[in-house]
């Protein structure tokens, strides 16, 4: 599993999509952040991080979709697929380390935005007036929530052997998961089934986490998402066998 | 026995890509495992190196089923898939790296192994390059490396030689040769000189059915066709004249030359001689032309054609 993780993490960053998509995600939340008036702290003029919590999770959307939509359509498309699944290796391992090496570039992308963290401490009034605790939970909560898209994106990879059927499968997904079932729980016909609708979404696990609430139920929420993607993409693996 | 094969079967959507096959092979031995295009040599192969699973019947390596023990199995075999799959992104040296850490070989036992395998296919000169920027035959090269590394005892290689040059498949099949001291190689292939050139022994399969399982000389004996003879006169006389030589079954002239087929026990040539020199014709050339295993190649899957 560590072989292929760092073999994966290594071609992010000969390939060039390490840089790439860490510099478009901070680029794009540095001007959501700094420069745009609708939504830059600047203007609000309250000292707090919301920008890059509520914004965050639509560039992760496009974003990650971009990092894995390679992962296996790549491998199965020049056939290399066939030579990694008859090494000593399980198809658990190859897809933990797929998956762990698209989480860690996440991770690493969102690392340089603690410096917005310390901008915003310093420029609350009195210097340090800002919800260090919130803040930290709204990381975990967008941590994990990076984690959910990129097993996402891993599953929709094991799909096909076309990286732009991979990506767009990957983007309608996330969007679905994110906010579309929530959306769709807003129709008027579900009922009581409606509240249910609603917790099946991440949006709704996600608002309690960037509030900086860690609830328990809501990390099982998204780590059972994440087990089933990878369970889902292990039975496409193991489908080529039936 | 280092690789049985019982009763293997693979349907995929009701067609029998391979139907019911079993032949084995020893240690040391290589066998060609010879088919024209879409036979079944790609499924086999892809069987028993535990990328995909029989629908009855098994494979036995070294005494392990590749489905119950696939782990131990994929320790000890090399495989060399068709096409050569590569990751072309990456640097030789990084590429035999990760295939030998995959295979649990660390420190320094890794970096001699790589020089190792580095110098023996001949990629010296080539190794700081990039995947990508290799012609086909070094590409080759490294496909086999991979295959190589951990020195398995198995090797597998789906058609190794496709899309090379002859002097490049004269250099892989030396490779080849040199790697199967002691070892056990099945290769793919749908030429025939390469069979007569490297193998110990051939399994023929077409439509996935086995024709023929013997030693190459032995199939190029068993031929149940005709030998040819071809003799090139100066100027071509009268077939007539050919009636008096007993065993013939079938003149085909051709120019100044005439191709004389006859049963494989009867050699005629002496006998042609001796007309020619009787009637005074001047002869430029009698030559026997050895069955070769293409003839028996042809002859056996076309016999299957016409049983269907």
């Amino acid at each position: 599993m560590y072989q292929i993780f760092i073999k994966e993490f290594n071609g992010f960053l000969n390939s060039f999509v390490a840089y790439i998509a860490i510099s478009v995600f901070l680029v794009g939340i540095g001007l959501l952040m700094w420069v745009f008036p609708d939504t830059s702290v600047l203007t609000f003029g309250f000292a707090d991080m919301e920008t890059l919590f509520s914004f965050g999770p639509y560039v992760f959307m496009f974003l990650v979709p971009a990092i894995t939509m390679r992962m296996f359509a790549d491998e199965k498309k020049s056939g290399t697929l066939e030579l990694l699944l008859t090494q000593p290796l399980t198809d658990l391992q190859i897809i933990l380390g797929k998956y762990l090496a698209g989480f860690a570039l996440v991770v690493v992308s969102l690392l340089p935005t603690l410096l917005y963290y310390f901008s915003v401490y310093q420029l609350g009034n009195p210097p340090g007036n800002i919800d260090t605790a919130g803040v930290i939970g709204s990381y975990i909560g967008l941590i994990l929530l990076g984690g959910v898209f990129i097993s996402i994106g891993v599953f929709a990879s094991s799909l096909t052997d076309n990286q732009v059927v991979s990506f767009i499968t990957a983007l309608f997904l996330c969007f679905i998961f994110y906010y579309g079932l929530q959306a769709i729980a807003g129709i008027n016909i579900w009922g009581p089934n409606s509240a249910l609708l609603e917790e099946l979404g991440i949006l709704y696990h996600y608002n309690y986490m960037s509030k900086g609430l860690i609830d328990l139920r809501n990390v099982i929420y998204f780590l059972s998402l994440i087990s089933i993607m990878i369970m889902l993409t292990k039975l496409k693996l193991s489908s080529r066998k039936w | 026995m280092s690789v049985v094969v019982e009763n293997l079967t693979k349907i995929f959507n009701q067609q029998k890509a391979v139907n019911n096959i079993s032949f084995s092979v020893q240690k040391g031995e290589i066998l060609g495992f010879l088919g024209p295009n879409g036979a079944g040599k790609s499924t086999t192969m892809k069987m028993a190196t535990t990328y995909l699973t029989p629908t009855a019947g098994k494979v036995i390596i070294n005494g392990m089923d590749v489905n119950k023990e696939a782990f131990s199995v994929r320790k000890i075999i090399g495989y060399l898939p068709e096409h050569n799959p590569l990751y072309v992104d990456m640097y030789i040296r990084e590429y035999l790296e990760f295939v030998a850490s995959l295979h649990g070989i660390r420190g320094d036992a890794k970096k001699s192994r790589i020089r190792d395998i580095i110098e023996m296919t001949g990629l010296g000169l080539e190794r700081k390059k990039k995947i990508s920027q290799l012609s086909k035959g070094y590409r080759q090269r490294v496909g086999l490396a991979q295959a190589m590394i951990h020195e398995p005892e198995v090797l597998i290689l789906d058609e190794p030689t496709s899309g090379l040059d002859p002097n490049q498949i004269i250099e892989i099949r030396q490779l080849i040769k040199d790697f199967s001291r002691d070892k056990t190689v099945i290769f793919s292939t749908h030429i025939m000189q390469e069979v007569q050139a490297m193998c110990d022994r051939v399994v023929i399969i077409d439509k996935g059915v086995i024709v023929a399982d013997d030693k190459v000389e032995n199939l190029k004996g068993s031929t149940t066709g005709q030998h040819v003879i071809t003799v090139e006169f100066e100027a071509l006389p009268d077939l007539e004249v050919f009636k008096e030589i007993k065993g013939i079954e079938k003149l085909e002239p051709e120019g100044n030359t005439i191709r004389i087929y006859v049963a494989p026990e009867v050699d005629i040539r002496s006998e042609v001689f001796k007309l020619a020199t009787d009637r005074n014709l001047s002869l430029l050339g009698l030559h026997r032309e050895e069955t070769s295993l293409e003839n028996v190649f042809q002859q056996l899957t076309k016999e299957n054609k016409e049983t269907e």
